[in-house]
């Protein structure tokens, strides 16, 4: 029983480091980011194709002109678990870019649309020319964009995400991060060509502008045209275009879970069957 | 190993092949009829779980090999052409990166118990000393594999981490410039840790072999401490613990699919799903969470040399560690001192991993110089005092006495086994 009791003890000091060193050490920024409802959240979800479309509408019409998407090809519109757009559709949307091919039989390059099997060319041929364009910051790619921002989940959450498979934070990130542009506090001095955002990882101040406004993209099907949809749009066809197999993944998970809690417990009792007359 | 077989081929094809090569009862003296304690508690299934790992990891490994490209321009885009657009590319991929992880966990867990129950202590010191190896040797294995999809964090880790062995006074920057095959990590730095991240597997697969020629030799250990007697205290391992290591290797399964198929990149850092950037360091560099600990005590000592020192120190003293513990008691179920000072380790470890994972600043500083100095302490202090000031409790004449007595040789709150009859 002392064990026990010396345990709890210890554990409660821990936790108080624990808790207390952030606090000591902390200061500064700290970004404020919301949690969302998302389809594909939890052991049962999935995307919401008609929610991917509308993300990628305005992926198309607000994001690509600086952002491009360079790990995804046209051919992964139309596959499974994905925006599902018909073979055509596809091919109609591949054939509106432009892929530079080539050498041809004279040794020059050339222009031609783009076909199911291209990816998506980026809008800028290098890092140097892309911050040329854009008052030296870099506009990043967006195929791993919804895996590849480390915000900060802190004792205890990361241990709670492990029980509620909280896998999200990419998406709610993205999208308080579009929907962050807020009036800075007062007497904070935004430099200029920044903007004030209070989800940012890296800082107060984002180069860029903010991208999102109510009534921007046009949504043929009723869903509102504010800019917290639109951020929620594009977070989830981000999410679906770093992840494009997640919907299977999940499937899959169901079916190995489902497998192995049963040959656990045949396992379990071969065994008390194997021990029943051992005294151990 | 084979000495423990009764094994007498009957067919004339057995006959055959035992008389020229006596695999048969080499096989079957090792994990058939290998007479086991017979009061292993399931702490004592993590070796066979640890086995499993190590195995699904070579296989899914060789898989992935078939697709990755080893080469600086190419190795991030093959790994997510291996996620996108390899059948089942992503499952592979998940399998083995979180795989590392549960190598880990199960391989800290084994050690822990090998700990708590003495398990280092005569006659087992040489099984104890190449099981440190493998950890050694695992060590090497994950972060070279961390390195080769080419991440932010894979070249800024490596970066930093052979960047420690330039503290070493004269020939720290040749060796450096060694290790790299250059003058900064890159490309000939990729190849060469593939190359070694392919190799070293199969040198733990070696060394596991040792690893269980030693304890086969001695015999297992058990959670009274006390050696076997007579048959009665022992049981062939095969049914008895063929079944329950399985059991308790399909429950580690459940675990290990949970994070595979539903929290994939739990385990793992969001800056290495940007490709490496020689130009751009990320904000705070940290290793994957197995690390921790040990990067918390190298981070620990303001000088790069003593902290290099420290971190390597803290390996080196699980090799002396049989002739540290003074006591004379193997289990720690009947050493009462000992059973706190244990547990108070341990959470001095988890901190010191939390505290490797908080920027080195401030109070986690003085947090991480605090719980190195009680790490070593541990072993330097503590475990050599004990054996004099403790008093043990008395220990059972026999396991069968302990087994009839119950509950004996069972940690306060560890899972025992589940049926007493």
């Amino acid at each position: 029983m002392s064990t026990m009791i010396k345990m709890v003890r210890a554990l409660t000091a821990a936790a108080v480091i624990a808790v207390a060193a952030p606090a000591l050490a902390a200061g500064g920024h700290k970004p404020n980011i919301e949690q969302y409802e998302w389809s594909f959240a939890g052991p049962f979800g999935t995307y919401d194709w008609a929610q991917l479309q509308r993300g990628f509408k305005v992926y198309q019409e607000v994001c690509q002109a600086c952002h491009g998407m360079r790990l995804i090809a046209f051919r992964n519109l139309m596959e499974e678990g994905g925006p599902s757009f018909t073979e055509d559709q596809a091919k109609a949307i591949a054939a509106d870019y432009i892929i530079v091919d080539g050498p041809d039989d004279y040794g020059d390059m050339f222009e031609r649309p783009a076909i199911l099997a291209d990816r998506f060319p980026s809008p800028f041929p290098n890092e140097q020319a892309a911050r040329a364009a854009n008052n030296g910051a870099y506009p990043p790619d967006f195929s791993l964009i919804a895996k590849a921002r480390a915000a900060h989940r802190g004792f205890p959450w990361f241990v709670f995400d492990i029980f509620t498979q909280y896998a999200e934070l990419g998406p709610d990130y993205i999208t308080s991060l579009l929907t962050g542009y807020v009036e800075p506090p007062e007497g904070k001095e935004v430099p200029e060509g920044q903007y004030y955002n209070d989800a940012f990882l890296a800082g107060e101040f984002i180069s860029m502008a903010p991208p999102l406004s109510d009534e921007l993209v046009e949504y043929t099907d009723g869903t509102p045209m504010t800019t917290e949809q639109y951020a929620k749009d594009l977070s989830a066809f981000f999410m679906w275009a770093a992840e494009p197999h997640m919907e299977a993944r999940k499937q899959m998970g169901f079916r190995v879970m489902l497998f192995l809690v049963i040959f656990a417990g045949l396992l379990y009792f071969t065994k008390q069957a194997i021990w029943r007359d051992v005294k151990h | 190993m084979a000495g423990h077989s009764e094994y007498v081929p009957q067919s004339a094809g057995a006959k055959w092949l035992e008389s020229r090569l006596p695999v048969i009862s080499l096989v079957r003296g090792s994990f058939v009829d290998f007479p086991t304690p017979k009061n292993l508690n399931y702490w004592w299934t993590f070796g066979g779980i640890l086995f499993f790992v190590l195995i699904s990891q070579i296989i899914t490994g060789i898989v992935l090999v078939m697709h990755y490209t080893p080469s600086t321009a190419a190795a991030f885009d093959s790994v997510e052409h291996i996620m996108r657009d390899v059948n089942f590319g992503w499952l592979l991929r998940y399998l083995h990166s979180n795989g590392a992880s549960m190598f880990f966990i199960a391989v800290y867990i084994h050690i822990f118990r090998g700990l708590y129950y003495g398990s280092y202590k005569a006659p087992r010191e040489i099984s104890w000393i190449l099981g440190v190896i493998i950890f050694l040797l695992m060590m090497a294995t994950a972060f070279m594999g961390y390195v080769l999809p080419w991440g932010q964090m894979s070249f800024w880790g490596a970066t930093v981490i052979t960047n420690l062995f330039g503290a070493l006074p004269l020939v720290g920057e040749t060796i450096v410039t060694w290790l790299w095959g250059g003058f900064a990590v890159d490309n000939p730095t990729l190849n060469r840790f593939f190359s070694l991240h392919y190799l070293l597997p199969f040198m733990i697969f070696g060394v596991v072999l040792l690893h269980v020629w030693a304890f086969h030799t001695t015999g297992n250990n058990n959670p009274t401490g006390v050696q076997p007697k007579t048959k009665q205290d022992t049981l062939p391992f095969h049914p008895y613990y063929t079944v329950k290591d399985l059991f308790a290797i399909v429950i580690f399964m459940i675990f290990f699919a949970w994070f595979v198929f539903y929290s994939p990149n739990y385990m793992g850092h969001a800056d290495n799903y940007i490709e490496a950037n020689p130009l751009v360091t990320p904000a705070h560099i940290v290793p994957e969470w197995y690390f921790l600990p040990f990067y918390a005590i190298l981070r620990a000592v303001p000088d790069k040399l003593g902290g290099v020192l420290l971190m390597f120190g803290a390996i080196a003293v699980l090799f002396i560690l049989p002739w540290l513990d003074t006591s004379k008691v193997r289990s720690g179920a009947y050493r009462p001192l000992f059973k706190q000072f244990f547990w108070i380790f341990a959470i001095n470890a988890v901190a010191l991993g939390y505290l490797g994972a908080m920027p080195a600043e401030g109070w986690y500083v003085i947090f991480s110089q605090i719980c190195t100095a009680y790490y070593f302490a541990h072993f330097l202090i503590i475990l050599p005092l004990l054996g004099f000031l403790e008093k043990p409790a008395p220990l059972p004449a026999s396991i069968s006495e302990a087994v009839l007595k119950g509950g004996s040789g069972t940690p306060a709150g560890a899972v025992s086994a589940p049926e007493t009859k």
